[in-house]
């Protein structure tokens, strides 16, 4: 048997290696050089795709997962209860916070009687799968559009509560407008 | 004392003066040559290239000059200190000493003085060319041994056989242009094609022109044969051990060569600083002359486009590819030529 009943064809795009020996005009080298040099030139009139970054910015998929935000309602008050759930979720382990009970007189900045009082992120480790986001009962956590952060240091990769949360709608409604950026999903 | 007195000494300044404004200007240009590399790669590539720094990137070239000038200069501990210093200098003094035979343009007229925009109108002036830029191959040789890498050492010796297997093939495609003007004066061989009547050497010389910009492109080290300097397959080449501005005088000097021999092209095929279809002889001196220029200018600036597009088209050869081209084509079609110049000459004489 030989090997082209074997193997079975998967496209009809397979072509067989020419090994003849070159032909005149092949040795000479200069027809083909000259043919590449037609494709080249040819470059020179097509239009780049070239987007300048800082200043311009290419548009995301309304899918696109960021860096995290923790979210706040309407009033101002922080949305997460820290119920863990998003840190069971996080297959990378990312995720660690500290619980605390809100005291009378906190009801204008927690929502609920439990809140976040230590709330960290290390993206080093985070994947941004998102699953987080899914997890969240109260809708406290979402994937932003913000990407690309740098730093000298892996200390200041791990972000606390005042990087992720969102600016108070109360006070400052264009940044909380403009960190939520249309990507949460269901804003009860 | 009179013997002194007697010497022309405004033709020492006005020579000193030429030359100060040729180098100077081949430095300047060869600024812009590298980034002109790097424009033409990117027009090519479907990319916008460097567009930084100032106006369309226009900074770009002192940019990266005050970068070589400001990184850390490393001599190897085992290297040869002096020769390894000489290395660069001498690639640089060879490429610019090139430009000292170029008729540039006419003469022009100051003060009732004629000034030859030619710093030495030499009647040996192709030989000493060729004798120049074997003196190129002596910057490799040293720059790569005295580094005493084995890499750089390899490096260099490719380079240097590269230069002369090409030399002889370019050299042999010069001797039927010679046959033709009777002259090794590069003024001489760039009038005769001036002259009504006559066409520009391509049109008589076509394969010989083809031999000689093969070769020209491989002493200039440039694509399809930069194996002397292959960063990526080959461990860079015989300037691995440089850095800082011995590295830029390495890398500078190779923009000059490509400068020159496009201006040896220009003045041996196409006619130097003649104008196509122009009889300049009819305006005044000056302005003849500054036309002249901007066509032999042209002509050059033509010649690097095509060194660029060459080079961001096809890959490089093998190594024994590149000696096969040199010493079984070139060197045998070369050889054709002159025998058919020769032919043709003796048959119109009759």
């Amino acid at each position: 048997m030989t090997n082209d009943n074997i193997m079975q064809a998967l496209t009809n795009r397979s072509k067989a290696v020419d090994r003849a020996p070159m032909t005149f005009m092949e040795r000479l080298y200069i027809p083909s050089i000259l043919k590449g040099m037609a494709i080249t030139f040819s470059h020179i009139f097509k239009k780049q795709p070239t987007i300048q970054y800082p200043e311009q910015k290419r548009e995301f998929s309304p899918v696109f997962r960021g860096l995290h935000v923790l979210n706040r309602d309407e009033e101002g008050r922080e949305r997460c209860t820290a119920c863990g759930l998003c840190a069971v979720a996080c297959p990378a382990e990312a995720i660690t916070m500290e619980a605390a009970e809100r005291l009378p007189g906190e009801e204008n900045k927690y929502r609920e009687e439990k809140y976040a009082a230590k709330y960290e992120i290390n993206m080093l480790r985070c994947i941004f799968c998102g699953l987080c986001e899914e997890a969240c009962p109260k809708d406290a956590i979402y994937l932003s559009e913000t990407f690309a952060p740098a730093n000298f240091a892996r200390k200041g990769f791990i972000y606390g509560k005042e990087d992720l949360l969102i600016p108070d709608p109360v006070t400052d409604a264009a940044g909380f407008e403009k960190a939520q950026g249309g990507r949460v999903r269901n804003k009860n | 004392m009179t013997t002194l007195l007697a010497f022309d000494w405004i033709l020492l300044i006005e020579k000193l003066i030429l030359i100060a404004i040729i180098v100077f200007a081949s430095l300047g240009i060869a600024l812009y040559t590298t980034f002109a590399e790097r424009k033409v790669a990117a027009i090519l590539q479907d990319r916008p290239g460097p567009n930084r720094a100032g106006p369309f990137g226009l900074f770009q070239p002192f940019a990266d000059g005050l970068k070589l000038i400001m990184k850390e200069e490393i001599i190897p501990n085992t290297a040869n200190k002096v020769l390894f210093i000489l290395g660069p200098g001498l690639a640089m003094t060879a490429a610019l000493m090139t430009c000292a035979v170029i008729p540039w343009s006419t003469s022009v007229e100051f003060f009732g003085r004629k000034i030859d925009l030619q710093i030495a109108d030499i009647n040996i002036g192709i030989l000493y060319i060729f004798g120049v830029v074997s003196l190129g191959v002596y910057g490799i040789m040293i720059g790569g041994w005295a580094s005493n890498n084995k890499f750089s050492l390899m490096a260099a010796l490719r380079g240097a056989s590269q230069a002369i297997s090409y030399e002889l093939a370019m050299g042999l495609s010069l001797i039927a242009v010679l046959m033709l003007s009777g002259s090794l004066s590069l003024k001489a061989i760039v009038e005769q094609q001036q002259a009504p009547g006559n066409l520009w050497n391509i049109a008589y010389q076509p394969l010989g022109f083809i031999i000689f910009f093969i070769c020209a492109l491989a002493e200039c080290n440039r694509t399809p044969f930069d194996l002397p300097e292959a960063e990526n397959e080959l461990n860079f080449g015989y300037h691995q051990e440089y850095s800082s501005m011995k590295l830029g005088f390495y890398l500078f000097s190779e923009y000059i060569n490509m400068i020159m021999s496009s201006a040896v092209m220009a003045c041996l095929f196409f006619g130097g600083y003649d104008i196509p279809f122009f009889d300049e002889s009819t305006l005044s001196p000056n302005i003849a002359a500054l036309l002249g220029f901007l066509a032999l200018f042209t002509k050059i600036i033509i010649f690097i486009f095509v060194f660029m597009w060459i080079r961001w088209t096809i890959p490089r050869f093998r190594y024994d590819q590149l000696m096969n081209l040199g010493w079984k084509r070139l060197i045998p079609l070369a050889l054709f030529n002159m025998l058919l110049t020769g032919a043709i000459i003796l048959w119109k004489q009759g």
